[in-house]
């Protein structure tokens, strides 16, 4: 049955010659008839949402343009944007935020709805946008000649519009008032005036509230879904479209309520032939999950079928208001077999009940083994591939793996009595190479692979090559899976798979961490090894990797393709090396960052020397801690705080963050880090635009630095950038300063560490190195600032926020060695030597000048306003061999540090 | 016969490229200065659109020579003609002159052609390229939301060069090599106000750049976003031309002619360049590249862009002979 009196059924589309509406971002939407609803974003919205008018009005585009992904990500087909408010300036505002929206492709690859009340706004916004999107709206609001003058240049931007059920009379309300405008404004527009095409019309019908008390509105949605089913029989091609949640207006404060409305309107409307709306999703409960009784309820609103429909839902809502939020806690799980309440307790991570449960199993099942690979790897099974799909995130797996490490513990002491133990899919051996320190990646791949039924032994941090060789034999390992964070760890992987050739051996090798990378593999460690070697990009690639690696069937013909792939690519690459222009390194010299030393206001820092801080308080450092990286280490992917708010990850994020802070408040309570630093003020100056000479109270050369250069090939006014052209030269006669820093937050994490290995604990072992990583970077940044204010004292009355001082709006940098700006690792020993920061911090580096604690920074000051981050990029030849005479050290060495950096 | 009636007989011949045959030339500063820019306070060598001014000999024997290899529209030496491109060598001041010269010493040609063999018509195609700013990225990395040129100066700097397009005797208008649809939607904007202004209607071809295996536009956009994006003008063609060789172009010409409600076009390079920034594709290998196009019945309009020669438009329209043209729907 139809809700309109003419028509019968369901509707189905009826103008097979009219084509269909046809809208792009950077990608198309073409809406067919059978796409059934097109799901308009709501959210950047200023009149909408207070947040998103707060974030425009303070100009936080970032978190604005969170607010836009994430509603993309949530399945949003379109995004609607409006900035009507008065106190913005609405053309600036939507070109600024259009334009920002056309630089993020996760965004723009959906069409846009340029949402105003003025035309003035929605002609700046079709000025901004590529592709085809759709002005909302334009209506006879203001007479013809002004609604076919807006309609033809729509046309000409090439976009569709809505248009308001909106004459100069006023705003449809009824039935009959919404067909004769919608009809009178369709003629104007296909008609020869304007000769718009008919499948770029959307009506908007107007949604207004019902359950009001007012006799008038009673029939306001019936009205509505009639006027729809009108439109779509009569008016070939035109759309119908609204903002749902006006209808539920009236029960503002009662989301119980308001989401059975919105999912009751929508499934009639839907049915009587709308096909686009604006929609809150998290203001929508299945229409089949609806209560009967609630459902019964708001249809006789919504359908006006009885006089007392309103006092009826009024009393009825008072009894379901709230109970949307009210949760138990569920154990209702504890009444399962053992085996449903092990897999419950792996997929959930709970260990609360699992010593007693795997006992259960035991004592059920007679063998250890029977347990671990009957109940307990089935449970793993779905948590496998439900990370696999998406459906759970790496914080949900560690604590899977707790789990079912802990149960694995509890069953030990019966294996060894039967001296059995599991079959695996395979022995997999990790290590950090000789030199590093940095092991959360390899951890967490560790967890993840042990989840998918691999053995792991793990070898931990700074392992040589012959240890990892000797270990690979004894235990006979399947797959030998390398990490390393610095540099220097490249070509340890190389040295490792050199001796792995030597040694004859073919067992596959895998290669993951932050600094390697595909191409390195391919070029560097591929050749060198006969075996497969492969690079893993994370932990979830890990898994498909070493099961193809593992596989009888599949192994040779798999190995064979990435062999063919790195060929591939080396040859490519060997290639566009050509093709690359670098300039000759006296020519990048010349070519100079310039800043007019003349005027430049050189400020003699308050404090020369250096200044020791020991046990400073980590209370004060939290305060300083930019989250977001945190939660890209556990691979969720958003910025803090806007990740809570995203409707995949957003609660387990907010889980990963309390449980951080939980950590966080028994660390500081006690005392189970200690952070320790150094700084360091000094006169310097630039000698021959490459080397920064470091001099004592008298003037005498302390250290030198020598400078890296930019060395491609710029555009014009680019300049080829070193970090020395931050630093007045000696020869404008002017005395400036470079300051040196190296922070630490990690002493005395090693107890802790024992001890959650021991408890067969990853997800708390993870959480601690990276709540200290965040401490050491919240450290950096806290010195900065005092640097900034009070030591140094360039900047002693600048005001930032955290947010700010994370967007780095200050002025004067602090670049670390072995980032982007300065990636040469060998300017560590001669801080160190010049500050002695081992003596008075405790942080040593290792052989590759990787410091340990991991988690430490240290870098250099600059207090130029000019001064800035940059990319040092490839260099040549024959910077390296002048670079390395500076440094004392022959070419081939620094080549070897310098590496990544090689043109 | 109209153009658009020929074009659902046979498939039309483009032109090829138009730098490369003025590389030919060696040509130095003051040819490209002649007696009209002989003061101009700037270096004036590389801006081939001066030459329809300074050296017509030039330009009017390279289109003498694509109209002899059997070409049936050439398009004029205006790549760069607007005030935006212009303003790198400071003759914004020249637009008009470029553009309308170009277009009559290109109707010149056309109807000497034309009078020649009176049974195959020559035409002519006004043509604005993309400019050297883009409207919807931002040069600076550090600042996402800043453009180096707007909607409405890309609109303003099109439609001087339509106008002068259209008062030089161009039969039709082409907006090519687009990097950014944006810059595109403004040409087409700009096009319909000049229309709009002189009382006329022309065919309007525009062609994409589709830049790399990535399959998108510079600006992001896949082929079919595209074709979509610039769709509510009723153009006499959609195609795609330049970065790529045909063997490339294919799969995303093929987007086009599967979705595309108009003719369709390729022009694709000669190839990729080699490590000299040479193209060396030969007119054969492109021919036999091409054959595939034709054969899978893709295309309206055929022709070359970067290193292509009339050797090289001589080869597809003989290829193209053999083949009928695409049906266009809608």
């Amino acid at each position: 049955m139809s809700l309109h009196p003419d028509y019968s059924g369901v509707y189905k589309y009826k103008w097979d010659n009219v084509p269909p509406m046809k809208l792009s971002g950077l990608e198309p939407l073409v809406v067919t008839p059978d796409m059934n609803f097109i799901n308009v974003g709501e959210r950047t919205n200023v009149t909408g949402s207070r947040k998103f008018l707060r974030l425009i009005k303070e100009e936080q585009f970032e978190e604005a343009l969170q607010i836009a992904r994430d509603q993309v990500e949530g399945g949003a087909q379109i995004i609607d944007v409006n900035m009507d408010e008065g106190m913005l300036d609405g053309v600036e505002a939507m070109t600024t935020f259009l334009n920002l929206i056309a630089s993020e492709p996760e965004i723009a690859r959906v069409p846009v709805m340029i949402d105003s009340s003025k035309w003035e706004i929605i002609e700046a916004g079709l000025k901004c946008v590529q592709g085809k999107g759709v002005v909302n709206s334009i209506s006879l609001k203001g007479g013809e000649e002004e609604f076919i003058a807006q309609a033809k240049r729509i046309k000409r931007y090439g976009a569709a519009t809505i248009v308001m059920a909106f004459d100069e009379v006023g705003q449809a309300d009824t039935y009959e008032r919404r067909v004769e405008i919608v009809k009178r404004s369709y003629d104007i527009l296909v008609g020869p005036k304007v000769n718009f095409k008919p499948e770029d019309i959307i009506f908007d019908l107007n949604v207004f509230p019902v359950a009001t008390g007012m006799e008038e509105h009673r029939k306001n949605a019936i009205d509505f879904i009639q006027a729809t089913r009108w439109v779509r029989e009569n008016l070939p091609g035109a759309h119908v479209s609204g903002g749902i949640s006006n209808v539920s207006f009236s029960f503002r404060g009662n989301n119980v309520v308001r989401e059975a409305m919105h999912s009751a309107f929508l499934y009639h409307a839907i049915r009587e032939g709308m096909d686009m709306g604006i929609v809150n999703p998290t203001m929508l409960e299945v229409y089949d999950d609806i209560p009967k009784d609630l459902l019964e309820h708001v249809e006789d609103v919504l359908l006006d079928r009885r006089d007392d429909a309103t006092e009826r839902l009024l009393e009825f809502a008072e009894t379901v208001k709230g109970t949307a939020k009210e949760k138990k806690k569920d154990d209702k799980w504890r009444q399962g077999s053992v085996e449903e309440r092990l897999s419950h307790a792996l997929v959930k991570g709970i260990v609360e009940f699992i010593d007693g449960d795997t006992e259960e199993a035991y004592q059920k099942y007679q063998s250890p083994l029977k347990v671990i690979e009957g109940p307990l790897m089935d449970g793993m099974n779905i948590v496998g591939d439900l990370f696999g799909s998406g459906k759970m995130f790496l914080p949900q797996v560690v604590k899977s793996a707790r789990v079912m490490k802990k149960a694995v513990a509890y069953l030990t002491p019966y294996l060894e009595a039967e001296k059995a133990s599991g079959s695996t899919q395979g022995k997999i051996l990790l290590a950090t190479v000789k030199g590093d320190v940095h092991d959360i990646g390899k951890n967490i791949v560790g967890v993840v692979l042990a989840c998918n039924n691999f053995e792991i032994i793990d070898m931990g941090v700074m392992v040589p090559t012959d240890k990892i060789l000797e270990k690979a034999k004894e235990v006979n390992a399947d797959i030998i899976g390398l990490s390393g964070l610095i540099t220097p760890s490249l070509d340890e992987m190389v040295d490792v798979a050199t001796q792995m050739e030597k040694q004859g051996l073919k067992t596959p090798l895998l290669i993951g961490g932050a600094t390697t990378s595909k191409i390195h593999t391919a070029v560097k460690i591929d050749p060198v090894y006969s075996g497969p070697a492969i690079h893993v990009l994370d932990a979830s690639k890990s898994v498909p990797v070493a099961q193809e690696l593992l596989s009888k069937d599949r192994r040779e013909g798999y190995s064979a393709k990435v062999k063919d792939d790195y060929a591939v690519m080396r040859e490519n690459h060997a290639n566009r090396k050509r093709d690359k222009n670098y300039i000759p390194y006296e020519q990048a010299k010349a070519n100079k960052f310039q800043i007019d030393w003349d005027q430049a206001n050189i400020v003699k820092p308050k404090k020369l020397g250096t200044q020791v801080f020991a046990g400073y308080s980590l209370e004060e450092i939290r305060q300083y801690i930019d989250w977001t990286p945190f939660f890209s280490t556990w691979m969720l992917k958003g910025k803090y705080p806007k990740i809570f708010e995203n409707e995949t990850i957003g609660a387990e994020a907010k889980k990963l963050f309390d449980d951080a802070n939980a950590m966080l408040d028994e660390i500081i309570e006690s005392d189970l880090l200690r952070a320790n630093a150094i700084v360091g003020l000094y006169p310097a100056n630039t000698v021959g635009d490459e080397v920064m000479e470091v001099y004592d109270e008298n003037g005498e050369v302390l250290k030198s630095f020598p400078s890296l250069r930019q060395q491609g090939q710029k555009g014009k006014n680019i300049p080829n950038i070193a970090l020395c052209d931050f630093l007045a030269p000696k020869e404008t006669g002017k005395q400036d300063y470079l300051g040196f820093f190296a922070v630490t937050a990690g002493l005395g994490i090693e107890p802790m560490l024992e001890m959650y290995e021991k408890d067969h604990d990853d997800y708390n072992g993870i959480m601690l190195k990276a709540l200290a990583d965040r401490l050491a970077e919240a450290f950096a940044e806290l010195m900065h600032e005092r640097v900034r204010k009070e030591f140094w004292g360039y900047a002693s009355d600048e005001q930032f926020s955290n947010e700010e001082l994370i967007k780095e709006v200050y002025k004067g940098i602090r670049p670390a060695p072995g980032y982007p700006a300065c990636p040469d690792h060998t300017d560590k020993p001669l801080i160190w030597d010049l500050l002695e920061v081992e003596k008075h911090t405790g942080i040593s580096l290792t052989t590759s000048n990787a410091m340990y604690p991991a988690a430490s920074v240290s870098g250099f000051y600059f207090g130029n306003p000019e001064s800035k981050y940059f990319g040092l990029g490839k260099v040549a030849k024959d910077q390296v061999e002048r670079y390395a005479e500076l440094k004392g050290k022959s070419a081939e060495e620094m080549q070897k540090w310098l590496q990544a950096n090689l043109a | 016969m109209t153009i658009q009636d020929i074009a659902k007989e046979r498939i039309l011949i483009l032109d090829g490229a138009m730098g490369t045959m003025i590389q030919r030339h060696k040509l130095e500063e003051e040819d490209f200065r002649g007696e009209v820019f002989k003061d101009h306070p700037s270096p004036l060598k590389g801006n081939n659109d001066l030459l329809s001014i300074t050296r017509p000999d030039i330009i009017k024997d390279i289109h003498r020579q694509y109209f002899e290899a059997g070409a049936d529209i050439v398009e004029t030496n205006t790549f760069s003609g607007t005030w935006i491109a212009q303003a790198d060598y400071g003759l914004e001041s020249a637009v008009y002159d470029i553009n309308y010269q170009s277009a009559k010493i290109a109707r010149e040609v056309a109807d000497e052609m034309t009078a020649k063999e009176p049974n195959k018509p020559r035409f002519v195609v006004g043509t604005m390229g993309p400019t050297n700013r883009t409207a919807s990225i931002s040069p600076d990395v550090n600042d996402p939301g800043y453009r180096a040129i707007t909607f409405d100066q890309l609109v303003s700097a099109y439609k001087d060069q339509a106008l002068a397009l259209i008062e030089g005797g161009c039969d039709l208008l082409m907006v090519e090599t687009i990097f950014d649809t944006l810059n595109a939607k403004a040409g087409l904007f700009a096009i319909e106000e000049a229309f709009e202004e002189k009382g006329v209607e022309m065919p309007v071809m525009v062609s994409g750049t589709i830049t790399d295996a990535s399959g998108r536009t510079l600006s992001g956009q896949t082929s079919e976003a595209f074709l979509i994006s610039v769709s509510h003008l009723p153009l006499f063609s959609i195609g795609l031309n330049c970065a790529l060789g045909s063997k490339d172009m294919q799969p995303y010409v093929d987007v086009l002619a599967k979705k595309a409600d108009f003719m369709v076009s390729a022009h694709p390079n000669a190839g990729l360049p080699n490590e000299f920034g040479q193209y060396d594709e030969t007119p054969e290998d492109m021919a036999e590249q091409l054959r595939e196009f034709l054969d899978a019945g893709m295309l309206n309009v055929l022709g070359g862009c970067c290193g292509t020669t009339p050797d090289h438009i001589k080869a597809m329209a003989e290829l193209a002979k053999d083949f009928k043209p695409r049906v266009v729907h809608g």
